[in-house]
């Protein structure tokens, strides 16, 4: 018979106990239901959310602006990173300006982006590709960097082309490095899209989550946070299958 | 002179003249290895024997064209290896190369990594995977062909190594210290397989080795390197019956050469 994972047990009993307290913590100190709601009434606002139309609405447009976001970082952030892994010069000369771009506080820039790209999904994208480029791009470089001298010699020797050595040996000797900065890329293009929503436009789960705290819906609010957890619980488990799909050959990826 | 003799009969298929090597070190040029003649004869199984820093590695590097001699040239067949700055393609077809760790790409299963070279030279799938099979056989890990690299111990590593160096029919095999990383056992074993599969290719093979006694087993020829500066101490023939069983290891002619050998190396310290 096969062991159970203990993640089995203890994740519920986690979660059980984090609730319990939660609860009790808000009976026995008489919180304000609208400083913070019983898990009880969260969830009762969480089922109204998903079986309301118009938040299904919110939810695809944020997945979709998130997706969108991913996507254009992972293709930008893997063929930048490849060109610049492989010419170091350029890399040097490059480098003072993408550390730049990473430590300006890129959220900062948000109502800048919402003035270029409107209050459509449009400045959401951007904002989530931004987000999501950079440890795409420094995983990337780093991966073709790291490539195995040993393995550089097996290809000389076999007198393979620029092309053939990309495509048989930096790159999938980069990939698990290049999934690794996706599962943190992923994660990062949700928390811009939503944070693009907080500011600007009236669609999104973002928005949902002000405008129900502008209604004093703390309920409501706590339920479309919910959601977006869900939401960033499944994307980066997505991200994960992709490992075993990708790099079934790699230490961290594990038997099923 | 007597060698020159001996290569009228024999062709020589790799002919290094005047090969050397100076590397830049803080303390000025270090001479890796001093001007060296050297010739191959098709068919030979020559060994590199030698303590660390002796330049045997050095040797097989430059014979198998990872890194450019400082002066000299070497002739692959009528080959030469380099062409300027540029490597000889129709002298490296010639050669197959197995490295101290096996080098295998983790990401290819081991018929597809016994399979690269085929790949790179672009031929057929279908063909590909056959000479992987069948080389699977020859190198005795067959039923492994779907694993991945991590699965196999080292010696199958090592086993798999030398069908990849072999996919492309070479007419030289260049090992470098292939079995240094192996427990004893083990490398007894593989030694009796190399002998074995030399003597189903008949290919060429040059092999580094630190260890007098794979050195005599295996050679036909043993070039004893010394170093500082690096450079052929002395050749021995060794014309030992084959195939070599483990027992020849007893046999008092084998312990002799072993052991003028070893009393050379000593001389040198």
């Amino acid at each position: 018979m096969k062991r159970i994972p203990i993640s089995w047990i203890t994740t519920p009993a986690i979660l059980i106990a984090f609730l319990l307290a939660w609860h009790g913590y808000v009976t026995v100190f008489e919180v304000s239901k609208f400083i913070l709601p019983p898990p009880m009434a969260v969830a009762e606002s969480f089922i109204e959310l998903i079986q309301d139309p118009a938040a299904h609405r919110h939810a695809w447009i944020t997945l979709y602006e998130t997706l969108v976001g991913f996507a254009i970082a992972t293709v930008i952030g893997v063929g930048l990173g490849t060109v610049l892994g492989k010419t170091p010069w350029l890399e040097q000369a490059l480098n003072p300006f993408i550390i730049a771009t990473q430590v300006v506080p890129k959220v900062a820039l948000v109502p800048l982006f919402i003035l270029w790209f409107g209050f459509g999904p449009e400045a959401k994208i951007v904002v989530a590709a931004v987000l999501a480029f950079f440890p795409i791009l420094t995983n990337t470089i780093l991966g073709i960097k790291s490539v195995d001298r040993g393995h550089r010699d097996v290809m000389t020797v076999m007198n393979a082309s620029r092309w053939q050595r990309f495509i048989s040996l930096e790159f999938p000797s980069a990939l698990p490095a290049i999934l690794a900065g996706m599962e943190v890329g992923v994660v990062l293009s949700i928390i811009g899209a939503v944070v693009g929503e907080y500011l600007g436009g009236s669609t999104g789960l973002g928005h949902l989550a002000v405008a129900a705290l502008n209604d004093y819906k703390v309920g409501a609010m706590f339920a479309v946070i919910l959601l977006l957890t869900l939401m960033g619980f499944v994307l980066y488990v997505l991200v994960g299958l992709l490992k075993h799909l990708l790099i079934p050959w790699h230490e961290s990826v594990q038997r099923i | 002179m007597k060698q020159d003799l001996e290569m009228s009969a024999h062709p020589a298929q790799i002919d290094l003249k005047g090969v050397a090597m100076r590397f830049a070190t803080p303390d000025g040029l270090l001479l890796a290895l001093q001007p060296t003649d050297l010739r191959i004869r098709k068919g030979e199984f020559l060994v590199l024997l030698g303590p660390s820093g002796c330049g045997k590695t050095t040797l097989l590097r430059m014979i198998a064209g990872l890194s450019r001699p400082s002066e000299g040239s070497i002739l692959i067949g009528n080959e030469p290896l380099w062409e300027g700055e540029q490597r000889n393609a129709r002298a490296l077809s010639e050669l197959g190369v197995v490295f101290q760790d096996a080098q295998l790409f983790p990401w290819f299963s081991i018929e597809q990594n016994i399979a690269l070279p085929l790949k790179l030279a672009g031929v057929d799938r279908e063909a590909q995977l056959a000479k992987a099979r069948e080389l699977c056989a020859l190198v005795g890990i067959a039923g492994f062909e779907k694993a991945w690299p991590r699965q196999l111990s080292g010696g199958m590593r090592q086993r798999a190594a030398i069908a990849r160096a072999l996919a492309a029919d070479p007419s030289i095999l260049l090992m470098d210290e292939p079995f240094g990383a192996l427990d004893a056992m083990t490398r007894d074993q593989m030694n009796l397989e190399l002998q074995r599969i030399w003597l189903t290719k008949m290919c060429t093979v040059v092999f580094v080795t630190h260890s007098i006694s794979e050195a005599v087993f295996l050679a036909d020829r043993v070039l004893l390197l010394s170093p500082r500066p690096g450079r052929i101490d002395v050749t021995i023939e060794v014309d030992f019956p084959r195939p070599r069983t483990m027992q020849s290891q007893d046999d008092p002619e084998f312990q002799r050469i072993v052991r003028a050998l070893r009393d050379r190396l000593e001389v040198k310290r």
